[in-house]
């Protein structure tokens, strides 16, 4: 279909962008991608009075490395991500989840920071960010802030990112000796998960030290796994990664709908968290 | 004549425009002051309309005209329904735009017209409605029962018709009741066919140009003849002053072989403003909106001897037709039911269906039309007779398959099976397939309590094709005829202009008849030029469903060709100052039988008639020739599918591992066209084993009415095919030829289906309703509902 009428205003930097917002007021809505607001208005779910596409503002298209931690601009593509030697050598899990993301046109258009700005619980790369620690650096009138991910997200399609606000990059720790895996699973390849699981493992002396645990679509926003997590470090053997994986659907509560009941998507919890810890032996 | 052209696998020449987009879709046409349409639909399932107001959107910027079903209730006619399958058939009138009532999610209730399409979808939000709501029939079961809601107050019953064939009664074979009696085992099930949606690539999208003394009528749709009589009929606008257009139509699958209400709205908005109009749907409106496809409940009851040898099958039907008749909806079951028998030989069959109104949107022809949905049930009942007695469930099914040299084989439905060869077809795919490995591989990682279960499925099925013999669709009281028609216009330089009544939309018909005529006339490929869908050049045609273009307007072409041999004949002898009688043609040219030399070519023949100088006595001076060809019979490809799943316990994930096909479609014209077909094919069937599901909700909201939750698979989600063919060709007409187009769709859903059953009958799984989603396969793994 064809979206309702809105302004358009094609800032070149991240001040014009702000200065945008402003001026349009709260109904104004921040374009990156335009990987889910797009279909949203076209379908006419979704009706701004201006849209503020972020597109033309070249400072945001950067990945630099600073110190331990790799930057990347709200304007980085996924398919940017996915070919990204920083990002390669330093955040591999978020490369091998990124390639789970929709299709190949889609991760050209669609960006990162787009994805976490979405705050979608359906969403992949917003628990792939939990577990990594990454935060978020959020433009706005008042000068800039840095949001830790696990403070980021708030709600259903909700994020701490206020309306006269940008998120203008996302700064990812490096991997360095831990080992992650993300786990989609999925009705059809070019599906939204049903549930996801980013799997993040650092291993001392054969046995499992410390591990992290994200869940996709298991509440309302991305989660961690706390139970999981906590069982499985010291686990050393496959049957103790198993019998702590199966708490990853402890404290959830997933959304019970036509796509899979909520007893379903605990059940697979467990499942692809045991899957992904088990790849990263 | 040589034969270079037919067996090629030439490159379609209409892909580059269709691939490119390059070409007139309906969409691209734009006329001068066209303005454009948008429908306001029921967010309802079943409601009365206590009030309606247009003019706010009248006020709206760029609208010019806003109008509700009150408004043009006198002038919109009603949409047809060509397909009364019984004498009482109960057929309401369908309004192209709800008037009082709206009976489905999805219908028409207002249409803005303005001056883009943009100013037209924001005027919607300001048309008021008042729904005042009335019960939703939704559940066929329920929709039947006494004291029922009804979708028809005034019908008084949900039950459209009953349909029955008993061939007992049509003494075609004996009494389905009576070997049911007497067998020593009798399989008892109900399956489920689930609704789906056609999901053609191209939206619908329709222009009516009322300007001038005819209107035109350009539509994205399967049948712009079918559609230029009834619209015609149903609007009573004399035939000859309607032109309808199908320019390049981006697929149907069944789904565009309606006469539409936005087609029925287009004319009527275009008649009422006296200018060009243009409506194309969005996605989510094709969803909700266009006809479904399926959704029948199956109770089928096998009876058989413990050897194995079926004696009988009844089988009772509750077919969902939505909340109206279809174009051919109340017909689709039917074509089914003379395939319940299949391939088998046994000799008693009983088939009853009743079609059921519901507020759903209506259903109608999707992808092999009652005939998936026969095979299904046979096949999977097949497999269950195998498990009951411990037997191979391939050799259950030779035990009882018609034999080679029984054809023409006449089958317990009186129809008569032209030819086939049901051994050599499976004997290629088992061997193709590695089946005996296969079973070994799945007994020993049983033995190992691997978590991820191999399982093997087999369909084996017949359809029939080339649909059909006219007098057969009269006796099933189907509203047309089953005739095909192509013209051969030879043009003076030689090249050659073939104008079809089919109706392409994605099948390769331009490639395919190019390759026969290069044939026929000994003609370069690229010298035939074949024109299609436009009334004005195709004038007389009943379009392209039901695996008929080929089977009977192929059969067509050819006859046309040799008619424009005929007529060259005489001027070629007269030329070369002989005999007609001493002329042979090939290669293009007519030669003097012994004489290897010299000769005159078609084109010399065609140049001659344009001039019309020197011709012989009596000749008219024309070599361009017409033929319409009425089938004798439906021709009857088969073949065998094999398929190995492999099933995740843990997830309920089905991965296909291998897909074997061995077709049997009779002589091939394209290999690369016949492999496209049986490709796209076997995905839509795997798509229902495995993926699609059109779903409402217990208000009647449809809950899939998006390509998010509709989950159409891609080809990331299916696997490599290997496809084969036998070939038994057809013995009615002289190319052999049988129709490929639903063979995949038929064949490939049940034997997904199979496989996975296969694969988890050790834990107690004989059935799971499709499709076989992960989560209703862990289900039927937990012992729950499957």
């Amino acid at each position: 279909m064809i979206p309702p009428t809105f302004d358009y205003a094609a800032p070149t930097t991240v001040d014009e962008a702000i200065s945008a917002l402003r001026d349009a007021g709260e109904d104004a809505k921040v374009i990156a991608g335009g990987q889910s607001l797009l279909p949203l208005l076209r379908m006419r779910f979704a009706a701004p009075s201006t849209l503020v596409d972020l597109g033309g503002v070249e400072e945001l298209r950067h990945v630099r490395e600073d110190g331990d931690t790799i930057v990347i601009g709200a304007m980085v593509t996924h398919a940017r991500v996915l070919r990204d030697p920083l990002v390669n050598a330093h955040v591999p899990l978020l490369a091998q989840a990124t390639s789970t993301v929709a299709d190949r046109q889609i991760r050209h258009r669609g960006t990162f920071a787009g994805s976490l700005a979405h705050a979608d619980p359906a969403g992949d790369l917003p628990a792939v960010a939990l577990v990594l620690g990454a935060s978020l650096e959020i433009a706005g009138p008042h000068g800039r802030r840095v949001v830790p991910a696990s403070e980021f997200f708030v709600d259903y399609l909700e994020s701490v990112v206020a309306p006269d606000e940008v998120l203008v990059a996302v700064r990812v720790p490096k991997q360095g000796s831990w080992v992650g895996r993300y786990e989609k699973f999925n009705r059809v390849a070019q599906g939204w998960a049903l549930v996801g699981v980013a799997a993040l493992v650092r291993r001392e002396n054969g046995a499992i030290a410390e591990a992290r645990v994200g869940l996709t679509n298991m509440g309302s926003t991305p989660l961690r796994a706390r139970r999981a997590e906590a069982a499985l470090a010291g686990a050393d053997s496959p049957a103790a990664v198993g019998a702590a994986a199966a708490r990853a659907a402890d404290d959830t509560r997933p959304s019970d709908d036509l796509l899979a009941g909520a007893d379903y998507r605990r059940h697979l919890a467990g499942v692809l968290t045991r899957r992904a810890v088990a790849s990263l032996a | 004549m040589t034969v270079t052209e037919v067996g090629s696998a030439r490159r379609r020449k209409e892909d580059a425009r269709l691939i490119t987009g390059r070409t007139t879709w309906t969409e691209n046409v734009t006329l001068p002051g066209m303005l454009h349409l948008a429908i306001l639909r029921s967010p309802m399932a079943h409601a009365r309309i206590s009030s309606i107001d247009v003019s706010p959107a009248l006020a709206t910027k760029g609208v010019v005209e806003a109008f509700s079903g009150r408004d043009v209730a006198d002038v919109q006619g009603a949409l047809p329904c060509a397909w009364p399958v019984t004498e009482d058939m109960v057929l309401p009138d369908r309004p192209p735009i709800a008037v009082d009532e709206v009976k489905f999610m999805g219908e028409a209730v207002a249409v803005v017209a303005a001056r883009s399409r943009a100013a037209a979808l924001d005027a919607l939000a300001a048309i008021e409605v008042d729904y005042e709501p009335l019960p939703a029939v939704l559940d066929m079961e329920a929709a039947l029962a006494d004291g029922a809601d009804l979708v028809h107050a005034d019908k008084g019953t949900n039950r459209g018709y009953t349909w029955v064939f008993d061939s007992g009664e049509a003494g075609t074979g004996g009494d389905a009741a009576a070997a049911l009696d007497d067998a020593e085992v009798v399989i008892r099930r109900r399956y489920v066919q689930q609704r789906l949606i056609p999901a053609f690539m191209e939206p619908r999208s329709v222009v009516v140009d009322p300007t001038g003394d005819v209107y035109s009528i350009w539509s994205a749709t399967q049948i712009p003849h079918i559609l230029r009589f009834l619209l015609a009929a149903v609007t009573g606008t004399p035939e000859h002053k309607v032109r309808v257009i199908a320019p390049d139509v981006g697929g149907g699958f069944g789904g565009k072989l309606q006469v539409t209400p936005e087609e029925l709205i287009a004319f009527v908005a275009a008649k009422r403003l006296g200018r060009p109009v243009k409506y194309t749907e969005s996605r989510s409106e094709s969803l909700v909106s266009a006809h479904h496809g399926r959704d029948v409940i199956q109770d089928v009851e096998l009876a058989a001897r413990r050897d194995g040898t079926v004696t009988g099958l009844r089988v009772k039907l509750m077919a969902n037709m939505g909340a109206y008749m279809g174009l051919v909806g109340p017909g689709v079951p039917i074509l089914g039911a003379f395939m319940y028998n299949a391939i088998y030989k046994f000799p008693a069959y009983r088939f009853e269906c009743s079609g059921v109104f519901t507020n759903t949107t209506i259903t109608d022809a999707y992808r092999g039309a009652g005939r998936p949905e026969a095979t299904y049930a046979i096949e999977r009942l097949m497999d269950e007779l195998a498990t009951e007695l411990g037997l191979d469930p391939m050799e259950v099914r030779r035990r009882n398959w018609i034999k080679a040299d029984e054809f023409p084989f006449t089958t317990v439905c009186g129809l008569q099976y032209d030819s086939g060869d049901y051994d050599k077809a499976t004997d290629k795919a088992m061997e193709l397939f590695g089946y005996d490995e296969l079973r070994k591989e799945q007994e020993a990682r049983r033995a190992e309590g691997d978590t991820v279960h191999l399982g093997i499925g087999i369909s084996t099925y017949t359809e029939m094709c080339g649909l059909a013999p006219s007098r057969v669709l009269g006796a099933l009281r189907y509203g047309a005829g089953g005739w095909e028609t192509a013209s051969v216009r030879m043009l003076p330089t030689g090249k050659v202009e073939v104008v079809t009544g089919t109706s392409p939309h994605g099948q390769g018909h331009e490639t395919a008849w190019s390759q026969i005529v290069a044939d026929q006339l000994g003609v370069p490929f690229e010298d035939v030029e074949v024109l299609h869908g436009d009334t004005r050049t195709s004038y007389k045609g009943l379009d392209t469903y039901g695996s008929r273009s080929l089977a009977v307007g192929g059969i067509a072409l050819y006859n046309a060709c040799q008619k424009v041999l005929d007529k060259a004949k005489p001027i070629a002898a007269h030329m070369l100052e002989c005999d007609p009688a001493d002329l042979e043609f090939a290669e293009g040219r007519f030669r003097v039988r012994g004489n290897p030399d010299g000769g005159r070519t078609l084109a010399d023949c065609a140049l001659a008639v344009f001039a019309a100088h020197d011709l012989p006595d009596g000749i008219e001076p024309t070599l361009d020739a017409d033929a319409v060809y009425d089938p004798v019979n439906f021709s009857f490809p088969h073949g065998t599918h094999l398929c190995a799943t492999e099933v995740d316990t843990e997830t309920g994930r089905v991965s296909i591992r291998k897909y074997v096909a061995v077709d049997d479609i009779g002589r091939v014209i394209n290999p690369l066209i016949v492999e496209g077909q049986v490709h796209g094919g076997i995905a839509q069937g795997i798509a229902q084993a495995l993926f699609e599901e059109a779903v409402y909700d217990e208000d009647g909201n449809l809950m899939t009415g998006t390509l998010v939750d509709y989950t159409l698979p891609t080809a990331a989600d299916l696997p490599s095919f290997v496809t084969d063919r036998t070939e038994s060709p057809a013995p009615d007409h002289p190319l052999g030829t049988k129709g490929v187009g639903e063979a995949g769709t038929i064949a490939s859903t049940p034997a997904v289906v199979n496989a996975i059953v296969d694969a988890l009958r050790p834990m107690g799984v004989n059935d799971i309703a499709m499709p076989c989603t992960p989560e209703r396969v862990w289900r039927a793994v937990q012992g729950g509902a499957a």
